[in-house]
């Protein structure tokens, strides 16, 4: 497989996959930038020429663009603690042996494969709605006034059900983490005198390092562009409007193509940002 | 101080019954070894002893205290894995430190012990690495390491010696061997290599089916086997056990013969038989003899050269008072 004349025929066989690949990412990549920098308003004139840098300054200076980027962290954020504290607790329950093991790993991957706008409408109606939500009529049931999740807790609600919706793949990466661990290690530091509390902070966690990466990373790229969740909820309001989601509205609610385009190199910044933080504070994990 | 007693101790795994009652001490400083054949229960025994597996029935008393219910950490006793079960992510200096911080001993006291015990174990120059950087000898000494500074009542083994190749086995079966010598700390040590088991112990118990088979020393178990299993078992090659007419001559079921205790002549002798293979060892030669009429196929052992080849008529005379004898239920007869 190594000759010279193999591995000019391997490339020359890659090459239209290759090409194809290159060509789907390039193509939106290069017209993004194109109309980021044209004054482009497709009901309104439509294309109005080169304007420099100003959609980008426009972007930026808008009252919405920084609330939009906290927003986004927020829910990056929130959603990243709440799934691996709970996958790593969930998994550790999951890998105790108990009676109809495989049907509750099977119910606690489920919500993984409802699509987000579906689970979103259901969160919406039937348990945070605040007349005839579950939710609500737990409330009443303990003499409490309920509360209108979407409106008055707005950014949780929505960290909530993306929370919902990932845990089962934090929790099926690090089971299967778990279920790697020598039993042995364990023994070991049980004789060596750590009860169980120090075994999970000097045995299990530290085991689990590699695998919590990998959600963090790969959940943290899926999270960044979270989308229906907000649409089919509140819409953008009430402080939810994550920076996919004003780009959005630049584009085909106020038919501003240049702005949105902007908006969406600025996401592409904001993105490559977080990655840079996330490998340096956890990208380590990943050697050797 | 390290004596160990097991007090009628069963074992059950649901409806198996892994150790019948056993009742068994081991004495303070003894170096003693389990031996048996895979799936004997040795492992399991150890792990009782360990507290890592709780007992069915019975009591464990370690130095006189009752210590059935007693927490593995409470024991005072050190355990090493087969697999060495080092922590990954720390390095050799942490993971020998590990239970000492667990047990909240100062630092400098912890610094202390750590560089004595790798002194004594070859180990100062891999303090800072991790354990993935280390040969299989270099993780066993660490896990010994890790074992040493605890300073425990009594060090468990559990088959520490089988990850490591021939070369090393022999060599860390000393420093093993060694170390009771300068520590003179009880030792249980579990094997399936009987010849571990007669190297390196005081004392070896052979189990059979969770049950004790013989405790005694290594050449008590040479001379005089309490039964055809134990016979079988130790000595390598393994005795030659005779069943029938030939046996019956000597007033036995069975009889035993090591292949050391046999001579060979190409003349005259007692039985007769065919060369099968002959295995040149240098210093000694083992001769599988076939068509003796004796049944199975007989091993004779020889020291120095002897030239037989596949296919030569051999004669082969047991040495009398060597012989050993055995009734229809296997025990010894004399």
């Amino acid at each position: 497989m190594a000759t010279q004349h193999s591995r000019s025929a391997a490339r020359l066989m890659m090459a239209p996959a290759v090409v194809l690949l290159l060509g789907w990412m390039l193509v939106p990549l290069i017209m993004t930038l194109m109309f980021s920098f044209k004054k482009y308003l497709p009901l309104r004139g439509g294309d109005l020429g080169w304007v420099g840098f100003e959609n980008y300054v426009r972007f930026v200076s808008s009252s919405a663009f920084w609330p939009s980027v906290v927003a986004t962290l927020t829910i990056v954020g929130g959603v990243l603690l709440i799934t691996v504290v709970f996958g790593v607790l969930l998994a550790i329950l999951l890998n105790q042996p108990m009676w109809g093991q495989g049907v509750v790993r099977i119910l606690v991957i489920a919500p993984f494969f409802v699509m987000p706008t579906v689970s979103a409408l259901v969160w919406k109606n039937m348990f945070m709605d605040p007349v005839n939500g579950l939710l609500a009529h737990l409330w009443k049931f303990f003499g409490a006034t309920p509360i209108e999740w979407l409106s008055q807790a707005s950014l949780p609600s929505i960290v909530m059900i993306v929370s919902w919706q990932w845990l089962p793949f934090a929790t099926l990466i690090l089971l299967t983490a778990i279920q790697s661990l020598d039993s042995e290690q364990l023994e070991a530091a049980e004789m060596d005198g750590a009860p169980p509390l120090k075994r999970f902070g000097y045995i299990t966690l530290p085991h689990l390092g590699r695998a919590i990466t990998v959600v963090v990373l790969i959940q943290t790229i899926f999270l960044l562009a979270v989308f229906a969740e907000i649409f089919v909820t509140t819409g953008g309001a009430f402080g939810t409007r994550t920076l996919t989601y004003l780009i959005f509205q630049r584009v085909l609610e106020s038919q501003n193509v240049g702005l949105g385009s902007a908006g969406g190199v600025y996401a592409i910044i904001l993105a490559n940002i977080v990655a840079i933080f996330l490998m340096r504070a956890v990208g380590k994990n990943l050697d050797a | 101080m390290g004596q160990i007693k097991l007090n009628q101790v069963t074992k059950r795994f649901g409806e198996v019954e892994v150790i019948p009652p056993l009742d068994l001490t081991i004495e303070d400083g003894e170096f003693t070894v389990f031996v048996g054949p895979s799936g004997c229960g040795k492992s399991t025994l150890l792990r009782l002893i360990a507290g890592l597996e709780d007992i069915t029935t019975g009591h464990i008393e370690i130095d006189g205290n009752d210590a059935t219910n007693v927490p593995p950490a409470k024991r005072g006793l050190a355990m090493v894995f087969q697999s060495y079960a080092l922590y990954p992510h720390m390095s050799v200096r942490k993971n020998i430190a590990f239970p000492m911080k667990m047990a909240g001993i100062d630092e400098a006291e912890q610094n202390r012990r750590i560089d004595s015990a790798a002194k004594a174990l070859n180990l100062t120059d891999y303090l800072d690495r991790r354990p993935g950087q280390l040969s299989g000898g270099q993780r066993q000494r660490v896990a010994i390491g890790r074992a040493i500074v605890r300073e425990p009542a009594a060090f468990l083994f559990d088959e520490p010696l089988s990850n490591l190749d021939a070369a090393l086995r022999v060599g860390m079966r000393l420093e093993i061997s060694e170390l009771h010598e300068r520590l003179k700390t009880t030792m249980i040590y579990v094997t399936h290599d009987q010849v571990e088991a007669m190297t390196m112990a005081d004392k070896i118990v052979v189990l059979r089916a969770g049950i004790v088979e013989q405790v005694g020393s290594p050449l008590e178990l040479y001379h005089t086997p309490r039964n055809e299993f134990v016979a079988g078992f130790i000595g390598s090659p393994k005795m030659n056990l005779i069943k029938g007419a030939e046996a019956e001559k000597h007033g036995a079921a069975t009889i035993g013969i090591r292949p050391e205790h046999t001579d060979v002549s190409k003349t005259e002798g007692m039985w007769k038989g065919v060369v099968g293979v002959a295995e040149h060892l240098g210093s000694d030669t083992f001769i599988h003899v076939h068509e003796t009429g004796l049944g199975d196929l007989v091993t004779v052992r020889i020291t120095g050269d002897i030239q037989a080849k596949h296919g030569d008529t051999i004669y082969l005379t047991p040495q009398m008072d060597k012989l050993h004898k055995f009734d229809a239920q296997g025990l010894r007869i004399g």
